[in-house]
């Protein structure tokens, strides 16, 4: 139902933001027109939707949708030299950020949950994950079950903290929880034995584990904890804004451009290293792309 | 780990030098920011105006019973939403975490300088302030002309001290991710996983710096102390 | 606003709000405490050692005060927390058996406890150097070693001088636990932001959290101002009040 009705307001959006240079300005909008900046959040250390290259320039998944979206608002507001601000959020200041103003989107790796939509807003569902751990391969850890009484890393501020917990009263499993205040840490954690696994989104895993020095000392289990989608965050209320980006990256997705743009990030060699992903196209990315919607994981 | 491989910082130097450069800028807006409004704030502690002196007396005892970093996130998170909320703007203004870093540190350090200063004025004696009126300076110019200048000649070396101690707390602000010093050489240990390398860096510039800068301080003391 | 937060329960952990800020203040209060008595003890016998008159002792001294003094609190406990496993294996192979906690409270104490205790021994050092010359050589004259000299005539003296930095001291340390929450350990600071992340009511846990913090550092100034009394010197600054 809920679905429906985004695609609904898709529809309507298109020609809604095609005269929105008419209409009167609301919202993010209003204030880029009003301050003549732009500011986008980006992660560090999301590989591959926000990180920084060699340059400490912020490249990724996500930023290249972000930035057709800028291009969108340029356009919009006639305003081609628009200034665009870029600031780094990490997984726990990026909601007070986002709110208080000092970022007006980002791009990142974050989950669209039902909790979260409550305070912010998201566009459409650009990546849909696994939660599940990574573990070194002579660990001899296979399933979850087997992290009873062992230390797990994860990073502080992402739906992974509450997932871990509910996990452990259902299945009556008992593990010792350490936070890093970023992936990277995270991932330090487990890499120097200080942690047995590593619990995250799996793409975000997949990411670490091809950036680290022996990408073959570690795997990813095959269980899950929970399904998720991902999807670039805006501020809540904001009907015009979110219109844009609906259209701008629905738009992206129906063309079917959106497949290059998968390609590049996913199954090609990326910045700084060269490594590559490896990481195909799954029947629900495949979906969220054939029917854009920013339905949010319970 | 494998060997260490100190070539990383090599590398990432310039980056790392912009990093300390923002600590540095931070460091010397913050400390005059700070001197400036402590020393506004000394001043109405110690006015024969009652609210004004509770009020300034309640700031500062405020600010000096919390932890830096409690301070940091309020104004980095909270303070563009209640200008927003006082404003009645539709959205709150982009305070970013750079310009949140100065205002917050001016007002951190103001209520540490307000207290030097008010041992400055203090220490100052109460015959040379009878003096002044007498001569027909009104309070302002007294305290421009005849006060202010040899209490902050006298607490000179204490408002260094307590600006080396401000340059170490800068620091802080990379756990906001701003690209200080510290937070230059957390992303860069983080990326490259060179975590002993960096942070032993780290550790020896500043101390070099820290040092260097407290053996300065100490030196000016004995000149100070010869000129009293 | 909405202060009825604090009373809601945590979902999947069975306790409110409230309760988990309580327990990371017992941690917050627990590591200020035994950094407390390690710095203290620690930053005495470097304050004394570096008023002999034996020259290395004294070099010694202050080249441990200048080596924690001058790097900032949080690089120190990255250094703890990060560098010191990696490079020495023997911690390395206990931090791996050890609860992670436990290394955390750990590192904790030792990190704030040295850094404390560097501030102690100076001002341990100025007040024993406060005292007039004559008293450490009335101790001689009546036969004391330089120890008992120590014991029973210099550091009873410069103990209660140094009461009221000591105190700011105190309170320094308490506020300085926050930073431990960068190595992850559960204190106040790090249960506050976890419940503003959670929860989103940022304004009313970061008030929760003000307001919980004020009155920790106005009771540790009670309990110093009560000590100070009870042990003021007649004839010194604060013993005639």
């Amino acid at each position: 139902m809920k679905k429906i009705m985004t695609i609904a307001a898709v529809i309507v959006a298109a020609g809604f933001v095609t005269s929105a240079a008419a209409q009167e300005l609301t919202g993010t909008l209003k204030k880029v027109k009003e301050t003549g900046s732009f500011t986008v959040g980006y992660r560090e250390s999301s590989i591959p939707f926000s990180y920084l290259d060699d340059k400490q320039q912020p490249i990724g998944y996500a930023m290249e949708l972000c930035m057709r979206v800028v291009d969108a608002v340029k356009a919009d507001l006639k305003m081609p030299g628009l200034k665009v601000n870029l600031q780094p959020v990490t997984s726990s200041n990026r909601i007070p950020l986002l709110q208080n103003g000092t970022i007006d989107m980002e791009c990142g790796s974050t989950t669209n949950s039902v909790q979260r939509q409550q305070q912010v807003s998201f566009g459409p569902t650009y990546f849909v994950i696994n939660v599940t751990a990574a573990v070194k391969k002579n660990s001899g850890i296979n399933t979850f079950a087997d992290l009873n009484g062992k230390t797990v890393s994860t990073t502080s501020g992402t739906t992974s903290v509450p997932l871990i917990k509910a996990y452990e009263k259902t299945k009556d499993v008992a593990v010792k929880e350490i936070y890093g205040k970023d992936h990277a840490e995270s991932f330090l954690l487990l890499a120097d034995d200080r942690a047995s696994a590593f619990i995250m989104d799996d793409i975000l895993l997949a990411g670490q584990i091809a950036n680290s020095k022996d990408p073959a000392a570690y795997k990813i289990l095959p269980e899950s904890l929970r399904q998720e989608p991902y999807s670039m965050m805006l501020r809540k209320d904001d009907p015009q804004f979110k219109a844009l980006v609906d259209k701008t990256v629905g738009a992206i997705m129906k063309s079917g451009e959106i497949d290059k743009i998968y390609a590049k990030w996913f199954t090609s060699p990326i910045p700084p290293k060269g490594i590559n992903m490896n990481f195909p196209m799954t029947p629900p990315i495949r979906e969220a792309f054939k029917n854009p919607n920013d339905k949010g994981v319970q | 780990m494998g060997g260490l491989d100190f070539a990383v910082i090599e590398r990432a130097l310039p980056y790392l030098m912009r990093g300390l450069q923002y600590t540095v800028q931070l460091t010397l807006v913050a400390a005059l920011g700070g001197t400036v409004f402590g020393t506004l704030l000394a001043m109405a502690r110690l006015s024969s105006f009652k609210p004004l002196a509770l009020a300034a007396a309640g700031y500062v005892n405020l600010m000096r019973s919390l932890p830096l970093l409690l301070v940091i996130f309020w104004f980095y998170f909270l303070v563009p939403v209640l200008v927003q909320k006082l404003m009645g703007w539709e959205l709150p203004p982009r305070i970013g975490p750079e310009r949140s870093a100065y205002i917050t540190f001016i007002m951190f350090e103001a209520a540490y300088f307000c207290e030097i200063m008010r041992a400055g004025i203090q220490s100052i004696s109460r015959g040379q302030v009878g003096a002044a009126y007498a001569v027909g300076l009104t309070y302002w110019q007294a305290m421009q002309l005849i006060i202010l200048p040899q209490a902050f000649r006298n607490m000179l070396p204490v408002l260094l001290t307590q600006s080396i101690i401000l340059f170490q707390d800068v620091s802080l602000v990379s756990l906001l991710n701003v690209t200080d010093f510290v937070g230059a050489a957390v992303k860069i240990a983080q990326r490259d996983s060179r975590i002993v390398e960096m942070y032993l860096f780290v550790a020896i510039v500043y101390f070099i710096m820290c040092y260097t800068l407290s053996f300065m301080v100490k030196r000016l003391q004995h000149r100070i102390a010869i000129v009293r | 606003m909405n202060f009825g937060i604090f009373l809601e329960q945590i979902p999947d952990e069975g306790i409110a709000w409230w309760q988990n800020l309580a327990s990371g203040l017992g941690w917050t209060l627990g590591t200020a405490f035994f950094a407390w008595i390690l710095a203290f003890t620690l930053g005495s016998i470097i304050g004394v050692v570096r008023t002999t008159d034996k020259r290395w002792l004294v070099r010694l001294g202050d080249a441990y005060v200048e080596l924690f003094r001058n790097i900032p609190l949080i690089v120190q406990f990255f250094i703890w927390y990060f560098v010191v496993p990696n490079v020495i294996p023997a911690v390395k192979a206990w931090v791996i058996a050890a609860d992670p906690t436990d290394f955390q409270f750990l590192t904790a104490i030792v990190c704030l406890g040295l850094f404390t205790s560097a501030r102690i021994a100076e001002q341990v050092r100025s007040g024993i150097q406060s005292l007039s010359q004559g008293q450490r050589n009335a101790g001689y004259a009546i036969g004391l070693t330089q120890t008992q000299t120590y014991r029973y005539v210099l550091l009873p003296m410069a103990y209660r001088i140094i009461i009221p930095p000591l105190t700011s001291e105190v309170m320094n340390l308490i506020k300085n636990t926050a930073v431990a929450y960068s190595i992850g350990l559960v204190e106040l600071f790090f249960r506050t932001r976890e419940m503003a992340e959670m929860t989103f009511r940022y304004f009313e846990v970061f008030a929760a959290a003000t307001l919980i913090y004020m009155l920790i550092a106005f009771s540790a100034n009670r309990v110093m101002a009560f000590i100070e009394r009870r042990v003021a010197v007649p004839g010194y600054i604060g013993g005639g009040k």
